[in-house]
């Protein structure tokens, strides 16, 4: 009895630790994950190193040493072991250390966070160098200035991508379940798209990103992106992907009953296929310039 | 000075008790009520019935992102707002709208009419008279008035489910947060405006109290008692109603802002007109953030008590967990934005607030340690109080670096809007705020009606619930950083096996609010008498000099403190 009570105990926790070695392609979430997706570009790059690298580690070790307080506390001066309770209520050279210690780990943590933010900020004019994922650098990483502009325009419930310099724009809503699962490779529920997002690798893409009636955000996590779409307002956010495929990300401001339907899906291709889609795109339609695209590889599977 | 006045006051009052013996019974003493002990029942019952709705909302809602797909909200739109067999297409639509109202609707139901009641109305009305050693409330009248706007509020709340808010769906599924324009040209029915309706009036309700208990601590102190002397419980309801002073007028100014959008054609938050939506952010926030640190201040003074009592040891650096309280409730207020990094903030507005933010750790951290400190050296008792007590401590932390990693604007595009806000705001609230209220309400359900609790059930219900919030609430950190948007009904496949958890911790807390149900009705039926101090020699505040329960009318002789005693 005990022992098989104990053999599906064994069998639950192996099923739990199973999903998070079966990862998914990377530009998705991968089943039982307990990270963040896999990096692309710099910015993504120095997120990562910045969360995973001094982040989690404060946090964690802050939790464990509290934690291990917690423990010694409850087994030192429980009134068992300690039956007669010491009257001292303050010690000066305590109070000081624990004021100015989390301080100074507060100090440490900010000099990256600044500096990860600054990068985020700050549009590429193909001079400044950025952190990557060295963020105690001064910036190691060139990129170029931005070679493509997109405006993103938020409605309920779907976007609308437009390339600024070339004037042409398209619709890109949920796929219909049909024809998603006719097609191969099957790409994720929830997240596929009819028209992708296409943008060539290696090259900078500015986004401009408003919405036309309720607040929606534009969000792309293997990017490390993520900027609000607000009506009457332009907000502008930037990447640069160094790897071709397919990127998803999801609507992430609360915009009515379809908000998790409206999913974004990014398209990174070489350049040639790019100036091969976009020209196919001004010479027609958005179908005749996704006909040019090569098919998806079969790396997805859902 | 001001203890001249309190005596004044005191003997005035005390004829009035007099006066008052065979005092009213049956309904007419809660309806009519003057007295800060049946008020403050009054509102603890109340934040109990809302706390069961508040629970019953999440519930739905675990059971729905159990699995990938839409199982259960379709079809409760139907049997709710009857659409028929034939119309699949349009009780999904009502369904997946129906979700966003139970989120919206679960938030304010626990912040409004759970948390805040039961800390703010509940545990410090009738507790705060009694430690500082004062007869009543400053203002008996308006605490009657506090309490009975709730209702009616709630009230409102409950019926703007059932009426249209967006064109063709019910309710309001715009987030507590109802930002513009979703909450007004996006919901244009009238199921917002009973929303707004409500909140202005428990934002009333807490003006009004807020006040009585500023003016109650200022002037109503025993003889004695100087602020520094004052027990932390009530320093920080003190803290806790400046807050709601400051702030709730803000928010009542911006969802007027909303109605008069809404109804009266203006456009503070129409672009069209000129207005910005991110303006109502900057308001609602500016009311919000303080909003946070009301829900927990509470609990912060509750919690040094009860580890002071059961560690029979003095707590540790008073003066430094005062100021910690005052420092935590002043930076509360210059924080906000950090709410709103990815609403097109300029770098160097980031920057302040996420400096700014970040200064918020260290006197978290001082009243974190102070509280280790208390019982380092001490003689610990496990009564069920204080195992509440040392899981807020250890949960309370987790909620807290979380907070610190949010607080970077350059972490926090990887985690805006995911279940990992989700997972830190319940941290500090769900495990924070709720456990602070379970070790009150053990730790005073003696005083304030006499009668014992069955402990062993009562740690069996710390130890349930301790592994079920546990269990819903940190997997959402992982789904969290994997991409997971909040306030989704359906997710893709990929987080289905943390959803899974997440809602089977959902169920084990579940049978711990039946397990907490159950204990009550034990220890009404049971009626095993307690004594006037159930917990010892390290329970030193006023409130256990008194019978318990206390009498109706207590310290008709007001208690004098001794010049060289402690706080």
């Amino acid at each position: 009895m005990a022992g098989k009570f104990l053999r599906s105990i064994g069998v639950a926790l192996s099923a739990a630790f199973a999903p998070t070695l079966a990862r998914a392609a990377e530009g998705q979430p991968s089943p039982g994950e307990i990270g963040m997706q896999d990096s692309v570009t710099p910015i993504a790059d120095s997120i990562h190193v910045f969360h995973n690298g001094i982040l989690l580690w404060t946090a964690v070790l802050i939790s464990l040493l509290v934690l291990a307080l917690l423990i010694v506390v409850i087994v030192r001066f429980n009134a068992r072991s300690n039956p007669t309770p010491a009257k001292f209520s303050h010690n000066t050279l305590v109070e000081v250390i624990w004021t100015a210690l989390p301080v100074i780990i507060l100090v440490v943590i900010a000099i990256p966070s600044f500096a990860v933010l600054t990068d985020q900020m700050t549009m590429p004019d193909g001079q400044r160098k950025y952190l990557g994922s060295n963020i105690f650098s001064f910036g190691s990483v060139d990129v170029p200035a931005p070679a493509v502009t997109v405006k993103v325009t938020g409605s309920q419930w779907y976007w609308t991508y437009e390339y600024v310099d070339q004037q042409k724009s398209f619709d890109s809503t949920l796929l219909d379940e049909a024809t998603r699962l006719a097609q191969t490779p099957v790409q994720p529920r929830l997240l596929a798209v009819d028209n992708m997002l296409v943008v060539p690798v290696n090259a900078t893409v500015r986004v401009q990103v408003t919405a036309a009636d309720v607040i929606h955000a534009f969000a792309v996590p293997s990017f490390g992106i993520i900027t609000d779409a607000v009506p009457g307002r332009l907000n502008e956010t930037w990447f640069n992907s160094r790897k071709e495929g397919v990127f998803y990300g999801q609507c992430r401001e609360l915009c009515g009953k379809d908000h998790a339907f409206m999913p974004i899906a990014v398209r990174v291709v070489s350049a040639e296929a790019y100036a091969a889609w976009m020209a196919a795109f001004q010479a027609g339609s958005i179908a005749d310039a996704n006909a040019t695209l090569p098919p998806l590889s079969a790396a997805p599977a859902a | 000075m001001a203890d001249t006045h309190a005596l004044q006051a005191h003997d005035a009052h005390g004829d009035h008790a007099h006066d008052g013996h065979g005092h009213v019974t049956g309904w007419r003493r809660y309806l009519f009520s003057t007295n800060h002990k049946d008020i403050g029942t009054l509102y603890l019952v109340f934040a109990l019935i809302s706390g069961v709705i508040g629970t019953l909302l999440s519930g739905v809602m675990r059971l729905e992102l159990q699995e990938p797909g839409i199982q259960i909200f379709h079809g409760l739109a139907s049997m709710v707002y009857g659409y028929g067999a034939g119309d699949a297409a349009a009780a999904l639509d009502a369904g997946k709208h129906m979700f966003n109202v139970f989120t919206t609707a679960h938030a304010l139901i626990m912040i409004f009419f759970m948390v805040m009641p039961a800390l703010i109305g509940g545990f410090a009305n009738w507790f705060v008279p009694l430690m500082i050693g004062a007869p009543d409330m400053a203002f008996p009248r308006m605490n009657n008035i506090s309490f009975w706007l709730l209702p009616p509020a709630l009230l409102l709340l409950i019926m703007s489910m059932f009426f249209e808010g967006p064109a063709g769906a019910h309710g309001v599924g715009g987030g507590w947060t109802i930002y513009p324009p979703f909450s007004t040209s996006g919901q244009p029915g009238p199921a917002m405006d009973f929303a707004i309706l409500s909140l202005h009036i428990a934002g009333a309700s807490s003006i009004l109290g807020a006040i009585n208990f500023i003016t109650t601590i200022f002037n109503m102190r025993a003889p004695g008692m100087t602020l520094h002397k004052m027990p932390l419980f009530p320093w920080s309801v003190l803290v806790t109603a400046f807050l709601l002073l400051l702030s709730l007028p803000v928010l009542a100014g911006g969802i007027t802002m909303l109605l008069t959008d809404r109804n009266f054609g203006t456009t503070f938050f129409d672009p069209a007109g000129g207005g910005d939506p991110v303006l109502f952010q900057h308001l609602f926030w500016f009311f919000g953030h303080p909003e946070v640190y009301i829900l927990i201040l509470p609990g912060f003074g509750i919690v040094s008590h009860i580890v002071s009592t059961f560690s029979r040891k003095p707590i540790f650096g008073y003066m430094a967990m005062v100021y910690a309280m005052i420092a935590i409730g002043g930076v509360g207020f210059i924080v906000w934005a950090h709410h709103m990094y990815t609403t097109g903030l300029s770098l160097n507005v980031q920057r302040y607030f996420v400096a700014a933010t970040m200064v918020i750790a260290v006197p978290t951290g001082v009243k974190i340690f102070s509280w280790i400190a208390t019982m380092w050296g001490g003689s610990i008792t496990f009564r069920t109080p204080m195992l509440w007590a040392l899981g807020f401590i250890f949960l309370f932390t987790v909620g807290g670096v979380t907070g610190v990693i949010l607080a970077n604007a350059g972490a926090d595009r990887a985690l805006h809007d995911t279940y990992y806000v989700v997972a830190h705001f319940h941290y500090v609230l769900s495990l924070g705020a709720v456990f602070a209220i379970f070790a009150a309400w053990y730790y005073w359900y003696p005083k304030m009606f006499g009668i014992m609790y069955n402990e062993t059930l009562a740690n069996i219900h710390f130890w349930i619930t301790f592994v079920g919030v546990n269990l819903v609430f940190f997997p959402q950190h992982f789904l969290g950083l994997s991409g997971m948007p909040r306030r989704y009904i359906d997710y893709p496949d990929a987080y289905a096996f943390w959803n899974r958890v997440s809602s089977v911790g959902y169920y084990i807390t579940f049978a711990g609010l039946l397990l907490f149900l159950f204990i009550l009705f034990l220890s009404a039926r049971q009626r095993v008498k307690a004594p006037a101090n159930p917990w010892g020699e390290g329970a030193t505040t006023l409130e256990w000099t008194l019978s318990s329960p206390p009498p109706f009318h207590q310290f008709e002789t007001l208690p004098r403190i001794d010049a060289k005693s402690d706080h």
